[in-house]
């Protein structure tokens, strides 16, 4: 059990008087630990939800300086963040909103040497990054650690998200695989990405969070949830863990393995 | 026959293949696309040896890396 000051239970006093969540719901949240991979376009939301929600400590990973063209919609960095590295950015903007949470900084980015010391720490894994050798090699580490977490994925006007709890739910290579070739794919870079619509999904991936930590209602186990906000439909896609997945099936993988880079520039 | 395809249920001409079905739904790159028929996932490589049913649900899930 753990007091919370006057100042945290005025704090959160509307999540404590949400029925599903209460004083012990903010206990777990003040307890939990949550690694925000990625400070761009969706880690940007979560990282700023996650701090404003009291989870007790968070880590955000990031190699990257702020860049001009960031600015569009990764909305915890300003303009006068400009060549300064993600990570301190988003620290900063973190710790004004709540300072009572811990953030510790990866300024880095993760690889098969990193990866699983930094996952193992954690109690949820937020993928915001924007690559597939990435979002592959989080997947792995996540199953190999067993620490859940939140996939997600936007382009255009779209959005994908997935919650995986290692060896219980379906994984990102139950139902991708593998990679796709370098350049087979569009990228935010090359094809562009309504701003918003970063926020919408990063919003749902903190809330999956949360809901994890909480233990409320039915996370996006084997489902993959996918917007189009043109439409403004929103889909769910439901399937099963696949028992001869390449990652988490019967022989599943033993370690940890870098997948081919994918570069995600501009091509211009 | 009636094929539900990503939600929305269509009338098809009876027996195409998956591959057929891939062109008339004008779907880009489909080697690309990871394919569930009735819950089920279908591997790349078996995707010529599918032919569809009446009242198949089928869904293409595309590939989204984008999150900077």
């Amino acid at each position: 059990m753990r007091d919370f000051s006057d100042e945290e239970l005025e704090r959160y006093s509307r999540h404590i008087i949400l029925q599903d969540v209460g004083i012990e719901g903010q206990e777990k949240i003040a307890n939990s630990k949550v690694l925000v991979i990625g400070a761009g376009g969706l880690g940007s939301p979560v990282a700023l939800y996650l701090a404003a929600a009291g989870v007790g400590e968070i880590g955000i990973v990031d190699g990257d300086v702020v860049d001009l063209s960031n600015l569009q919609r990764q909305v915890i960095h300003t303009t006068a963040d400009v060549s300064v590295p993600k990570v301190l950015s988003a620290k900063a903007k973190m710790e004004a909103i709540n300072p009572n949470v811990k953030v510790t900084v990866y300024q880095k980015f993760l690889d098969a040497s990193n990866i699983l010391d930094i996952v193992k720490g954690y109690d949820f894994v937020i993928d915001g990054t924007d690559n597939f050798s990435s979002k592959f090699l989080i997947n792995d580490a996540c199953v190999l650690a067993n620490v859940p977490y939140s996939h997600g994925g936007i382009l255009r006007f779209g959005g994908q998200t997935m919650t995986i709890k290692p060896h219980e739910s379906a994984c990102y290579a139950c139902v991708f695989d593998s990679p796709p070739p370098a350049n087979a794919i569009p990228t935010c870079s090359s094809a562009g990405i309504l701003g918003a619509v970063a926020g919408m999904l990063g919003t749902i991936q903190a809330a999956e969070a949360l809901k994890y930590i909480v233990g409320v209602g039915d996370p996006l186990y084997n489902r993959l949830l996918t917007f189009d906000a043109k439409s403004m439909n929103f889909r769910n896609v439901n399937f099963k863990k696949n028992p001869k997945c390449r990652v988490c099936g019967g022989e599943g993988i033993k370690e940890i393995r870098d997948y081919e880079a994918v570069v995600c520039e501009a091509k211009l | 026959m009636k094929l539900t395809i990503n939600g929305d249920t269509k009338e098809l001409k009876d027996g195409i293949s998956l591959p057929e079905l891939l062109i008339i739904e004008n779907v880009e790159q489909p080697d690309m696309v990871s394919v569930q028929i009735n819950d089920e996932f279908i591997r790349q490589d078996e995707h010529t040896n599918v032919v569809l049913k009446d009242g198949d649900e089928i869904n293409f899930l595309y590939f989204m890396g984008g999150g900077a």
